[in-house]
């Protein structure tokens, strides 16, 4: 099982350092993981270090593809305020 | 109505921990006390000299000097509120937006070749668009280049605190000797309303225990830096209902343990911008609950007032961004002989010292005392000055020197003064900058010239006078409509000589009694 980024990373650089197993490579048009090379941590961390310093929801999902940090688990920003508030900008 | 106080115990205590055998002088004993030129006078004199052409550090030097920013560091190991991660913008200017980030190389190039194009540039700043000590090998590259290669540049960084403790011993390696923390509370409970979580140590932490962790590191990296001498400056985001009143407690702890000014800087925050604060609709502080705030924590420290709160890859002179001028595909085509470019900038230098020195020299005799002055109410021997003349803001339209040099319709900010007497001379005050419209370039390319211009006045709300070099007769009109009272009398003049000179106009003809009624302007 392996980790894997999508869209909507803003190469931020953050997690590639702390990965252990050197999986995390800047690349275009965003990062990407080696799932070849991606262990999640297991046996290193407590915890999925790339995820555990994402600083954007949504755009690294685990094995399942669920991602790890669902919209609102970030920002504190409840998820129908922000689809309210985009609403709000788009009408302008 | 406090300004200009010359902190004599405090200067002493600096000079005495940082400096034995330093003269602590008596504060105002080399400069004007009626200009707000010196209000770092109580600091010691290396001090000073530190801070004497750093325009992020030194109102005055804000005037004369540029800086320049390089976005080298995009990761960050904490959340703020007021802060979206999704920082890629070219129109907005605010922290923590870049148009691109840089590998340390690209920022070396792009460093000589601004230093080379805008000689007034003194210092080079990483600030993010992350966290520069989140991001430690690419921010100490760039600062080891550029310490070889450009010695008269400052080097100054900005920080949340976080990782300082570990790396003070590096930064004073690299021969930084300016750092600014990022302090908005020392209370967890307010910091879990402010950073939603940290990472540290291999785990991201949440809530108060993250706020704890992280004030901890703050404190800790502030005494450390100022235990070696580094000078050390505190901003403060001012969020209203959520950290204002405690501030003042932050500007006292922070001032304690040696930090040299704090600078509490508004929140900005915009549906737009994507960010915690802008989202669920907190509003940021008016100028005038800042300008309180900001007097309430002078009493404690120095206070910075001429903070632009300027992007993360901003160049040029605090109030302007030129940016566009050095895209990475600009820089890569310029060719830089530093050594001539050092020996221009070293010339610049020495001219823009020649002028300031003679801008203090005239300021030093042209503040007379307020009493000297014939005016009506003078006449009566028992009014004090003090009683009589209210305080007047005053807005400056310039382009940099600390000259009225400005077009009015050219300002893209204002910079807000106040006049007083509290003592029967004319006290000079810096108050801040207001921007105007970060995205009206001026009448003639704006379509809406008359909206730019009610932004403009509305903008100089609380003004009752704006200096400029020039103005149009449609918004001079506008202007003596809303109450505010045009000038361009003053044109090329030291802004704060004219705005003394306006002050005592007004003064004389009797325009500043404190209770204008029918018997003072009859007088």
């Amino acid at each position: 099982m392996a980790y894997k980024i999508i869209e909507g990373c803003v190469n931020c650089w953050a997690c590639e350092p702390l990965c252990p197993s050197q999986a995390i490579h800047a690349a275009e048009p965003h990062f990407v993981i080696d799932a070849a090379a991606c262990t999640e941590c297991d046996g290193d961390h407590a915890h999925p270090q790339c995820a555990s310093i994402c600083p954007v929801e949504g755009v690294i999902l685990d094995g399942f593809g669920i991602p790890v940090n669902p919209p609102g688990s970030l920002t504190g920003i409840p998820p129908e305020r922000m689809a309210e508030a985009m609403a709000e900008i788009q009408a302008r | 109505m406090q300004q200009n106080v010359i902190q004599l115990g405090s200067a002493r205590n600096e000079a005495a921990r940082n400096e034995p055998e330093g003269t602590a002088s008596g504060g105002c004993a080399s400069s004007g006390c009626g200009s707000s030129s010196d209000k770092l006078a109580h600091l010691p004199e290396h001090i000073r000299a530190k801070v004497h052409n750093h325009p992020c550090f030194s109102e005055e030097a804000h005037h004369h000097y540029a800086r320049m920013h390089v976005a080298v560091a995009p990761a960050c190991n904490i959340q703020c509120h007021y802060c979206n991660r999704k920082y890629d913008c070219s129109n907005e200017s605010r922290p923590g937006v870049v148009s691109e980030v840089m590998t340390p190389e690209q920022a070396v190039k792009k460093t000589l070749a601004v230093a080379a194009e805008i000689p007034q540039m003194t210092v080079l700043g990483i600030a993010g668009p992350g966290d520069p000590l989140a991001n430690p090998e690419r921010t100490l590259a760039t600062f080891r280049a550029l310490s070889e290669k450009a010695p008269d540049i400052k080097l100054c960084v900005s920080t949340n605190g976080l990782a300082l403790p570990e790396l003070v011993d590096e930064i004073c390696q690299h021969n930084i000797d300016h750092v600014t923390i990022t302090i908005n509370c020392v209370d967890p409970e307010i910091g879990a309303k402010i950073y939603p979580w940290i990472f540290w140590n291999n785990r991201r932490v949440k809530g108060i225990k993250g706020a704890r962790i992280l004030i901890e590191q703050q404190q800790k990296g502030l005494q450390m830096l100022c235990d070696r001498g580094v000078l050390v400056k505190v901003n403060s985001v001012m969020i209203p209902g959520v950290n204002d009143q405690h501030l003042k407690e932050v500007s006292r702890v922070v001032k304690a343990k040696g930090a040299f000014l704090h600078n509490v800087m508004p929140l900005i925050a915009e549906a737009e911008h994507g960010t915690f604060y802008g989202i669920m609709g907190q509003r940021g502080p008016n100028p005038d609950e800042l300008q309180a705030l900001q007097d309430e924590c002078a009493g404690d420290m120095a206070m910075m007032r001429h903070c632009r709160q300027c992007r993360a890859d901003a160049v040029g002179m605090l109030g302007e961004d030129r940016g566009a001028e050095f895209s990475l595909d600009k820089v890569e085509q310029m060719d830089i002989d530093y050594d001539a470019a050092m020996q221009r900038r070293a010339e610049v230098h020495g001219a823009i010292e020649a002028n300031r020195a003679a801008q203090q020299q005239r300021r030093n005799e042209t503040f007379i005392p307020l009493t000297s002055l014939k005016r009506p109410s003078a006449a009566k021997p028992t009014q004090s000055p003090r009683s009589t003349l209210r305080p007047v803001l005053m807005a400056v339209a310039t382009s940099g020197g600390g000259l009225i040099n400005q077009h009015f319709g050219h300002a893209r900010e204002f910079l807000i003064y106040e006049a007083s007497a509290p003592t029967g001379t004319v006290a000079v005050r810096f108050i801040g900058a207001r921007k105007v419209d970060l995205y009206c370039g001026g009448g003639d390319t704006c379509g809406d010239a008359e909206t730019a211009l009610a932004g403009s006045i509305r903008t100089l709300d609380g003004c009752e006078v704006v200096l400029c070099s020039k103005i149009g007769y449609e918004p001079w009109g506008d202007l003596e409509a809303a109450g505010i009272l045009p000038s361009g009398e003053h044109a090329m003049e030291p802004i704060e000589d004219a705005v003394a000179a306006v002050y005592r106009e007004m003064a004389s003809s009797g325009r500043l009694d404190a209770n204008t009624d029918a018997t003072a302007l009859s007088a």
